[in-house]
């Protein structure tokens, strides 16, 4: 506590000291006076005898407090002041430090939410999902899931749950909401308490027999039940059976799938109750489950992981069939296992490490300018050098302004971002899904912010340092500019320069590749043709039909739809392909197997109407089309596409061959070869498919009316719901134009676009800004030799060139480089962007014009200030 | 005297900060005769003096030339940051008092903690100086 005394006396000790040291100058003054001095050649010779009084005193203060501190206050007094008297260097410097932290701090935050930031719920690093190795591959069956969770050593718990969703109804309405399917010890694993009521727990569930029980949601039990305490114990019913709400979930529990936000959850045993087949939870082939287990403290994810697959060797050895072959890996959980995950993380990775590019390139940017700055402050500097201030000193000053500058771009940066944020946690990209993502900023992205601010401004205040190091005061005053400095200054300046338009390329070209994808994919090969479509899902299931009722409801739904005036076709399918949930696939063998343990590849599958070719626009090559007289009494048959046909049959024709599917008995006929499609999303590689016709094989309860016609789409849509509404008033119905059901597939393009866009037109307005520094400030250094070498008669365009040459070689040599960087980074753009290369002529023809644009911009001012020199005027003048 | 403050080497503000040298070194090379004290040797005489009489500043550097016999010749600036650090160490206390003409000056005068203080800091030296004489004797014969 002492110092803290010392801080409030010290006013009293600076004044004593003042004191003391001017009474000993008069006393010393006297006594020379006494000699015969005048007073003024008496105090003089004091004042020399004494030394440097100012130094001497400031020394003798620093006796008494942490003297850096006292420097520091009077430092940002004084940058302070500085930023105010030179509000345009300010403002840019703020606001490009507020689009380079605001970039990084908005990205970061989506990686903290998406990533860094686990699930929400207790020991979050301890939870992993159980997969199969082979990537996609995230689902298991209920069976294995139990032996999983009963044999394994390492783990404290396991849960499983599925995501689905279902017709709701209450006393008053039906709708369509979203739940989770979830294992009795699901919530008690993950330490969650219910808000009201009870969950369900390990011993609600008795073998694989339903548990009629349902627990609500936080937001769901706010909106549909208006926050009433009494729901508990009421009666809802999911898919027209009826469960007991026993609890409702706590507001902050969204459950597992960072994506899907779930109305309901329900035990997992209910799965055939609502619909779904026996199969859901008895049999060891069906891979319907997220497996979801917690670590025991201690273990390492490689001794769990080592664990799971002794228990696979085990059940391969067991169940030869089901199981072979079965292996497991662990992956963070919440990105649908690694479906999504390994994508985002990769792109996530790649667009922060771009982010903090754009914030290098806008710190070298400032560096330049501080460096520019301190080469006219010089003679200020010279100054204060010459009268005893320490190079320690003037540099702490310089330091203290980037600082603050760059904490006032943070702070700006983050309020920026902030806003952005809340917009995006708002935002509900799918109308089809429960997607939400909050990346709201959390204390850790202030940190961050916080770091990157004060990091940027060490980084960008100390490049200036060299030059003040090595500034010689004498040689300050006597010239304004030293020779030997200014080659010195410039090659720093031009590094500085040229790294940063190296980086802006690696950005720009980065967004074009982006960009190009984009266009790309909206033209690629889809393997139908969308425009003009509408689409019209609807689940029988939900609707309480039997399987067996199906086709008849199908029927009646193509040829009431097929007589609205305007539609010239109407198919049906039973996934929309590039849509929410798309695709299945099933194993398929070569005619004649009979070891079904190893497939020969696995397959998409469809079924669907004879008409959907014609509705979807998806060509047939050779062979015949599926009619209504393919149906159960006659031989199976199947459409399959180019891949499929040459992975099964290599160079022989397709049509005509057969081919095995585990679970058919009799081999399928292939009678027509259709043409390559994307089913799941537009960046996977060709995939095979098959199609069946509805009547012999029905994969999936849902059923899609593919409707083409000229009508615009709502007069459309509003048609069909009348037409299938007609047919049955239950039936749940989800209209829309397959353009906008395509919204999924094109989603992260759309995201990498706008955030590989942003990111480029940043990297472009920094090298702007920094070119035009560099040229501005290069011209008016040597105005004064322009102005003399035009009176001696050189020709204007000589100066120009002289005055831009450098900037603009700086400008080339970087682009160049930077498009050498572009191409070694196109690896980690191809994972999320459509066949993305920046080999591809239009963006490297659009790099190299965006940045003769910007070279042009940059410089075209410089130029004109150079052509406008009056020699008489400026010699006069200087 | 500068030699006490040999922590420089460690802060940045050596890298930056060569004026320090830049001081020391015309100092030296204008008085061949002089020699550097060593780490504390200012502060002791400080001490020393004062106990024997409360002094201001100016009549503190005059009565150690005085006394040395022009000997030791203080630089006077460097008086004033050793007399911060004593005060700041509660070595010693100042006081408002005028000077031998009149004007308002601060006086310093020994703490209880400085007496203690110089006691056994002058027997540190007493040691110190006896050692390097035997030293230097021994080299001679």
């Amino acid at each position: 506590m002492e110092w803290v005394r010392r801080l409030f006396s010290r006013r009293r000790r600076y004044q004593d000291l003042s004191i003391s040291i001017q009474e000993h100058l008069e006393e010393k003054a006297d006594e020379l006076m006494e000699q015969g001095m005048s007073r003024e050649e008496a105090m003089q010779a004091a004042r020399r005898a004494f030394g440097n009084v100012g130094l001497i005193e400031e020394r003798s203060r620093e006796e008494w407090i942490w003297p850096e501190l006292e420097g520091l206050r009077a430092d940002l007094k004084y940058a302070l002041r500085q930023l105010w008297k030179h509000p345009a260097f300010s403002l840019t410097a703020i606001l490009t430090l507020t689009l380079g932290i605001g970039a990084n701090v908005v990205v970061f935050s989506v990686l903290n939410a998406l990533i860094v930031r686990p699930l929400n719920v207790s020991d979050p690093q301890q939870l992993y999902n159980v997969e199969h190795k082979q990537h996609g591959w995230y689902t298991q069956s209920y069976p294995d899931y139990l032996d999983y969770r009963d044999r394994n050593r390492t783990f404290n718990g396991m849960a499983a749950y599925d995501t689905f969703s279902a017709a709701l109804a209450t006393r008053q309405t039906v709708t369509k909401n979203f739940g989770y399917l979830a294992s009795g010890n699901y919530f008690d694993m993950l330490g969650v308490q219910p808000l009201l009521g009870r969950f369900f727990h390990a011993n609600d569930e008795h073998g694989t027999d339903p548990a009629p029980y349902i627990v609500l949601s936080y937001d769901f039990w706010r909106a549909r039940f208006n926050s009433d305490p009494n729901v508990v114990g009421s009666t809802v019913s999911l898919n027209k059976q009826p469960l007991m709400v026993i609890g409702v979930a706590p507001k902050e529990f969204h459950g597992t799938e960072l994506f899907f936000w779930p109305d309901f959850w329900t035990p997992v045993t209910n799965g055939p109750l609502i619909g779904f087949s026996h199969h859901y939870v008895d049999n060891r082939s069906t891979h319907n489950l997220f497996v979801l287990g917690k670590l025991k403290p201690g273990v390492t994810p490689q001794q769990a992981s080592d664990d799971l697959n002794s228990i696979c060797r085990q059940l391969a050895q067991e169940y030869p069939m089901a199981d072979y072959g079965l292996d497991a890996r662990l992956v963070k959980p919440g990105l649908m296992g690694d479906l999504w995950g390994d994508s985002t993380r990769d792109f996530l990775a790649a667009v922060m490490a771009l982010a903090l590019l754009v914030l290098l390139a806008a710190c070298t940017n400032l560096g330049s300018m501080f460096a520019a700055r301190a080469t006219d402050r010089s003679r200020e500097l010279a100054i204060r050098l010459a009268i005893g201030s320490s190079r320690w000193v003037i540099l702490r000053g310089v330091l203290a302004e980037a600082i603050l500058i760059s904490l006032a771009g943070g702070a700006a940066g983050t309020l920026l971002a902030s806003a952005l944020l809340r917009a995006l946690s708002r935002w509900q990209p799918f109308v089809e899904l429960p997607f939400h993502v909050i990346v709201l900023p959390d204390a850790k992205v202030y940190i961050v912010a916080l770091l990157l601010a004060v990091g940027s401004g060490i980084f960008f205040g100390m490049l200036p340092a060299r030059q003040i190091r090595r500034s010689d005061a004498a040689q300050l005053i006597k010239s304004s500019v030293g020779t030997e400095m200014l080659f010195r200054r410039l090659a720093l300046r031009e590094v500085l320069l040229f790294a940063q338009i190296a980086l802006c390329t690696l950005l720009v070209t980065a967004s074009l590749v982006a960009l190009r994808g984009m266009e790309r994919s909206l033209h690629a090969r889809l393997g139908f043709q969308p425009q003009g479509v509408m689409l019209a899902g609807t689940d029988l299931t939900m609707a309480g039909y039997k399987e067996e009722q199906f086709l008849p409801v199908q029927k009646r739904m193509l040829q009431e739809t097929a007589r609205i005036p305007g539609v010239s076709a109407v198919g049906i399918i039973d996934r929309t392909i590039l849509g929410e949930g798309c695709c299945g696939s099933e194993s398929v063998f070569p005619a004649g197997t009979t070891d079904f343990r190893k497939e020969l590849f696995d397959s998409r599958n469809f079924s669907i109407s004879p008409e959907y070719l014609k509705a979807s626009g998806m060509h047939l090559l050779s062979g015949r089309n599926f009619t209504w007289h393919d149906d159960a009494d006659s031989p199976p048959v199947a459409l399959v596409n180019v891949t499929f046909a040459r992975m099964m049959f290599g160079n022989t024709p397709a049509v005509g061959q057969h081919f095995l599917l585990y679970r058919g008995q009799l081999p399928k006929e292939v009678v027509g070869l259709v043409e390559d499609g994307k089913y799941q999303s537009l960046t996977e590689d060709p995939q095979p498919a098959m199609f069946f016709p509805l009547t012999q094989e029905i994969n999936d309860d849902y059923t899609v009316l593919v409707v083409r016609s000229t009508l615009p789409p709502t007069e459309l849509a509003g048609m069909l719901d009348r037409t299938l509404s007609n047919i049955d008033r239950n039936l749940p119905l989800t209209l829309h134009s397959w353009r906008d059901a395509l919204d999924l597939a094109f989603f992260p393009a759309r995201a990498a676009t706008a955030a590989l866009g942003i990111m480029g037109l940043l990297g472009a307005m920094l090298a702007i800004t920094g070119t035009f520094g560099v040229a501005t400030y290069s011209v008016s250094k040597r105005m004064k030799e322009f102005g003399i070498r035009l009176a001696l008669g050189a020709a204007r365009v000589e100066l120009v060139c002289t005055a831009l040459g450098r900037p603009l070689i700086l400008l080339l040599s970087g682009s160049i480089a930077g498009l050498i960087l572009g191409m070694l980074a196109s690896r980690l753009l191809a994972q999320i962007v459509y066949e993305a290369t920046p080999r591809d002529p239009w963006v490297l023809a659009g790099t190299i014009l965006t940045m003769t644009l910007l070279g042009l911009l940059a410089t075209w001012l410089p130029a004109r200030q150079s052509l406008s020199i009056d020699p008489a005027r400026l010699l006069r003048e200087e | 005297m500068f030699v006490t403050q040999q922590s420089l080497y460690l802060t940045p503000q050596y890298y930056f900060d060569n004026s320090y040298l830049e001081y020391i070194i015309p100092l030296m090379a204008k008085n061949p005769e002089y020699r550097d004290l060593f780490a504390g040797a200012l502060e002791l005489m400080i001490l020393h003096s004062l106990r024997v009489k409360p002094m201001h500043g100016y009549a503190l550097v005059k009565h150690i030339q005085l006394v040395s016999d022009d000997l030791l010749h203080i630089e006077e600036g460097s008086l004033y940051p050793a007399l911060q650090r004593l005060l700041r160490a509660g070595l010693l206390e100042s006081k408002e008092g005028t000077s031998a003409k009149g004007r308002p000056t601060r006086i310093y005068r020994l703490t209880r903690e400085g007496i203690k203080h110089l006691e056994h800091e002058k027997f540190g030296f007493e040691t110190m100086f006896d050692g390097i004489t035997r030293v230097l004797a021994v080299s001679k014969a």
